[in-house]
């Protein structure tokens, strides 16, 4: 429960900085700052327990068919990451307060604060490995909110895109990573990964999962080569700086190393990439730091150095520098903070961050110097600082990597270089800023700023001295409790005293320190040197070549295959199908059944016959739209016979009804589009489109013949065996599937239908002010005699014989459907008949309302189960014999048939007469049209 | 029997396929029926060829001696939802040829 308060009071609390920066700005940081403290308070009360080496975990199935839980866990190492987050957070929100611009209200900023503050604790408290990924990802989308803060600066923007690029991929692949691992491990809980390291380094996926989970780590922690990304970072405000790219975000690579290193370290292919890499980092950076004018910038890189010096003992695969860089990143997080901050406070007080741009501040800023120098003597590693501890146990355990015996001299060298380019950028940041002789002016005039905006650096830089001195006192227990959980066993034996006689990495601290100075004193001539040999490759300018090819290449495919020509698409789409309908059969050959066939008749043949006649012509009249219409319409009707021979009536009548109504639709349409085609496309065209035809026409007919020649499994006995009383409750199966078994999907069904006459009705009611001009009439006989008089008598017997067909649907072959499809028959045929105008003028209906209510009607009707505690649309729910009416669960589904019903008629009524209302026929004589509409009147 | 079931779809289909490929709106629409009808057909061909046995229940009867209901109760929707499908494709041609004054597919006349 703690763990889960933990977690969610930055979450929650992300809304109380956006509702009380109206109140002023103090406010705001007050709304940010308290669910901070809160947590932070809530999260020290568990201090005991981790302490004593317990894992508190609190899980909650969430998922659980994808291995996804809510499980949350807080031990030494999970602990001392969220107190740095919580901690170092509220710093960050003291000194935002006093940093940020007057005018910024504030608001936004700290709650883009809390957002990532909530996911960084999601990252290390998480159990399940699966629910870390998910807030990784959401640490890189606060990250790049905040990059952009100030969204107007153009590198702002590119600063939070290439963050969000690079962090976002590796983010990608780490998940892959987790999942891979996942599988491997058999579980997502972090209890039972971190148990079953063997199996999972024995595995034949392990490198795979390896290289995926790194990229992820790897990304997220800025090393070589992805390092890039962080000094364009800095783009974003200071307190951002101090607090994601250099105390917390950044180190939740070096985290998800830390975490997974149980289970993961134990092959030598780790420690070649992750040590490696690390190394590399570094020494690299380092050196590029020294050269970084910008105050930021070379923090930045320093930062990258450092994390690359973390990576780096977490690779060497043993215990005890496991322990070392459990070690560095508490020290690293305090100094690092402190000095960004400093560098923040030089900014605002001075205008400037260019290091050729100040000097001799010392006198001006006096407590700022002070601060700014403890904590660059902690960087650089100066003895009584805690950043001397650590980085000499670095170069110790350098000397001692198991897999690089065959050349000892290799990491201590490469360590050696990077510490001296660590001390020469260290002595740089406090001698250029603060002593250097200069005449420049600074933009403002310096001073030390208030006390509020040094009480955070004050802090931090104090925690460097405290732990430098006692580190065993101050550090130890947190060190000793975090370490355990990383190390994955009986803890190293360490000591954490300053002193441990002359060894050889002492000697190599004293050549960093010494040679560090000699660098800097130097320094003209390096960067005369750099200057002239300075690669022209830099990391953002690859960056930005790759997306600017992948953004090519996206386009030029892009432009190549969507020339605008939907024929093209259509082209392309069937043959995409054809080409998957294919696969199968070259992969398996084609075999037809061995099921008897069923022996044809005469009949059938001739049917078979025309049918395809029918086809073939339509094709061939296609460019004459009127005989296409009429041979398609032989098409339908042919088809509802092949219904009835194949035992299915109910979908003769819907064919049979739908054909009336799709004929009638196709000749409206010709209202408005030529009756006639021209004469188009070329030969090549013709071919290809006749080639895709004869295969897509010969795939479906070989899938049903091999289909119709094998036997049948079908889940369908179920329907047949239920479909009566008393779980169906009629003999027509059909029906009973339709409105019982499947009714959800009917329900659907008949929605996509209403929703298409309700588009179509907006569509045409939008197209009437373009359509005014009145089609010429060509008819003979506007009103024909016979059809008016046969449609009024009609009218009544469709209606009839529609109302017929519903009723008895559930027991022998009918329905809502079928039902409504002839009603609507009846209706459309008093508009052919007698024309639009007299029709409207008697049938006072919206049909819309009619779709809306057969829909409302049909869910009430499932709803009652509902009401009855069953689920949706069950009709068997009372068993109760009502006189007249029979059993009451054929009052539910005759219920939501009359619903489908309704929604049928409605919805085809309302396509129909919009379409037909669209034209405007030549004006016609009234009187005239009076007699003949209604020819019975006297 | 199944022969004939068979190659009509085939025919069918490849006439519904052949005619979404031309270059007019209606003749697509055209298409588009027949392709519907052809697919119902399919859709119904995968319950077998059983004649003089609906799937009405009567006394007496064997459940192995009915059509398989599900394909019709799936083709039944289909049906519907073709005709839906169908008359908005109808309406989007007809505001097509509003808005552009042609009944090209790509909204103009291909150059000559």
């Amino acid at each position: 429960m703690a763990i889960l308060l933990i977690l969610a009071l930055p979450f929650v609390g992300i809304c109380f900085p956006l509702l009380m920066q109206r109140h002023g700005r103090l406010a705001a940081a007050l709304a940010a700052g308290i669910p901070t403290l809160v947590a932070f308070v809530i999260l020290m009360s568990l201090a005991p327990s981790v302490f004593a080496g317990d894992v508190l975990v609190a899980s909650r199935d969430w998922v659980p068919q994808l291995g996804l839980s809510a499980g949350l866990r807080v031990d030494g190492l999970g602990f001392l990451f969220a107190a740095m987050t919580l901690g170092i957070g509220l710093l960050v929100i003291h000194y935002a307060y006093f940093y940020m611009s007057k005018e910024d209200r504030l608001g936004r900023f700290f709650a883009y604060l809390l957002l990532f503050m909530g996911a960084m604790l999601g990252i290390v408290l998480s159990e399940n490995v699966l629910l870390m990924a998910l807030f990784w990802e959401i640490t890189s989308l606060s990250s790049f909110l905040l990059i952009g803060y100030s969204s107007h600066r153009s590198e702002a923007r590119q600063g939070a895109r290439m963050a969000l690029t690079i962090t976002g991929l590796g983010g990608l692949s780490l998940f892959a990573g987790l999942v891979l691992l996942g599988q491997i491990a058999g579980s997502y809980e972090l209890t039972e990964i971190l148990a079953s390291g063997e199996q999972i380094v024995a595995h034949d996926w392990y490198l795979p999962m390896l290289l995926l989970v790194l990229l992820g780590a790897f990304t997220k922690s800025a090393q070589f080569p992805f390092h890039f990304w962080l000094p364009n970072a800095m783009a974003a405000p200071t307190p951002v700086s101090a607090y994601l790219h250099s105390a917390t975000m950044v180190k939740a690579g070096v985290f998800l190393l830390a975490r997974l290193h149980p289970a993961l370290s134990g092959a030598d292919v780790w420690v070649y990439l992750v040590g490696g890499v690390g190394m590399v980092t570094m020494c690299y950076a380092a050196y590029v730091a020294f050269f970084r004018h910008d105050l930021k910038g070379l923090l930045a890189y320093s930062t990258i150095s450092h994390l690359g010096l973390i990576t780096a003992l977490f690779g060497f695969g043993t215990s005890g520098a496991a322990v070392v860089g459990v070690f560095h990143i508490m020290n690293h997080a305090a100094f690092k903070a402190s000095l960004f901050m400093t560098a923040g406070i030089i900014d605002r007080q001075t205008g400037t961050r260019d290091i050729r741009g100040l000097g001799k501040l010392h006198g001006a800023m006096p407590y700022t110097m002070v601060l700014a120098l403890l904590g660059a003597a902690a960087m650089a590693g100066i003895p009584l600082l805690n950043g001397f501890l650590s980085k000499e146990f670095f170069l110790k355990e350098t000397l001692s990597v198991p897999l690089m015996a065959g050349t000892p001299w290799l990491f201590p060298t490469v360590a050696t270089v990077g510490a001296i380019f660590g001390m020469a950028y260290s002595v740089r940041l406090v001698h250029g800023v603060f002593f250097e002789p200069t005449d420049n002016k600074t933009p403002k005039e310096a001073d030390d700023p208030s006390f509020g905006l040094l009480l955070p650096v004050a802090i931090l830089v104090a925690i460097c001295v405290v732990v430098g001195v006692a580190a065993e006192w101050t550090a130890g227990p947190t060190l000793a409790a975090a370490s355990a959980h990383v190390v994955g066993g009986d803890l190293p034996s360490y000591s954490l005293t300053m002193w441990h006689g002359f060894t050889l990495e002492l000697l190599m601290s004293a050549i960093a320190i010494v040679v560090g100075v000699a660098v800097y004193v130097q320094r003209r001539r390096l960067y005369d040197f750099a200057e002239r040999v300075w690669p022209e490759l830099t990391g953002k300018m690859v960056f930005e070549k790759v997306l600017g090819l992948v953004v090519g290449f996206a386009r030029g495919l892009t432009t190549r295959l969507e020339n605008g020509s939907l024929q093209r698409y259509v082209a392309l789409l069937l043959g995409m199908a054809i080409v998957a309908g294919a696969i199968p059969f070259v992969q398996y050959g084609y075999v037809s059944g061995t099921q008897a066939i069923t022996p044809t008749n005469p009949v059938a043949v001739a049917v078979w016959g025309l049918l395809i006649v029918a086809a073939l012509a339509t094709v061939f009249t296609h460019r004459h739209r009127i005989s296409a219409i009429i041979c398609l319409s032989v098409v339908g009707l042919l088809i509802s016979i092949v219904f009835v021979y194949m035992s299915a009536p109910d979908l003769a009548l819907t064919q049979l009804s739908v054909e009336v109504v799709t004929i009638l639709l196709l000749l409206l349409a010709l209202f408005v589009l030529p009756k006639v085609a021209p004469v188009e496309g070329s030969r090549k065209r013709k071919v290809r489109d006749a080639g895709l035809a004869v295969l897509g026409g010969l795939g479906m007919g070989a899938i049903s013949w091999a289909v119709m020649t094998r036997p049948q499994q079908s889940i369908s006995d179920f329907y047949l065996e239920n479909a009566t009383y008393p779980v169906g409750g009629g003999t027509n199966v059909v029906n009973v599937i339709l409105v019982d078994f499947r009714g959800f999907d009917t329900l659907g069904e008949v929605a996509v239908l209403v929703l298409a006459a309700f588009g179509i009705f907006s569509m045409l009611r939008y197209a009437h002010h373009t359509y005014v001009e009145g089609v010429p009439d060509t008819a003979d006989d506007r009103y024909p005699l016979v059809l008016v008089s046969a449609s009024r008598p009609l009218l009544a017997l469709i209606l009839l014989m529609a109302l017929f067909i519903f009723l008895r649907g559930h027991y022998l072959p009918g329905g809502g459907f079928i039902g409504g499809l002839v009603a609507s028959v009846a209706l459309i045929t008093q508009y052919l008949a007698s024309g639009i105008d007299w029709t409207t003028e008697r049938m006072r209906l919206n049909f819309r309302s009619v779709a809306v209510a057969g829909l409302l009607i049909a869910t009430a009707a499932g709803a009652v189960a509902v009401l009855i505690d069953s689920p949706f649309l069950t009709m068997t729910l009372l068993d109760v014999n009502l006189p007249l009416v029979g059993q009451s669960d054929f009052v539910m589904t005759l219920l939501f048939d009359l619903g489908i019903l309704l929604a049928v008629v409605g919805a085809t009524m309302t396509i129909l007469s919009e379409l037909s209302h669209m034209q405007e026929v030549e004006p016609y004589d009234e009187e005239q049209r009076a007699k003949e509409t209604d020819p019975w009147k006297p | 029997m199944e022969a004939l079931i068979a190659s009509a779809i085939a025919v069918l289909g490849g006439s519904g396929i052949y005619l979404v490929l031309r270059a007019r709106t209606f003749t697509v629409i055209l298409g588009l029926a027949m392709l519907a009808i052809a697919v119902n057909l399919f859709l119904l061909s995968m319950g077998r060829v059983v004649p003089g046995h609906a799937p009405v229940i009567e006394e007496g009867l064997e459940t192995a001696a009915y059509v398989d209901p599900l394909p019709q109760a799936v083709v039944l929707t289909a049906i519907v939802i073709g005709f839906a499908m169908m008359s908005f494709a109808v309406v989007l041609a007809i505001s097509a040829h509003f808005v552009t004054g042609t009944d090209h597919l790509d909204g103009e006349e291909e150059a000559p």
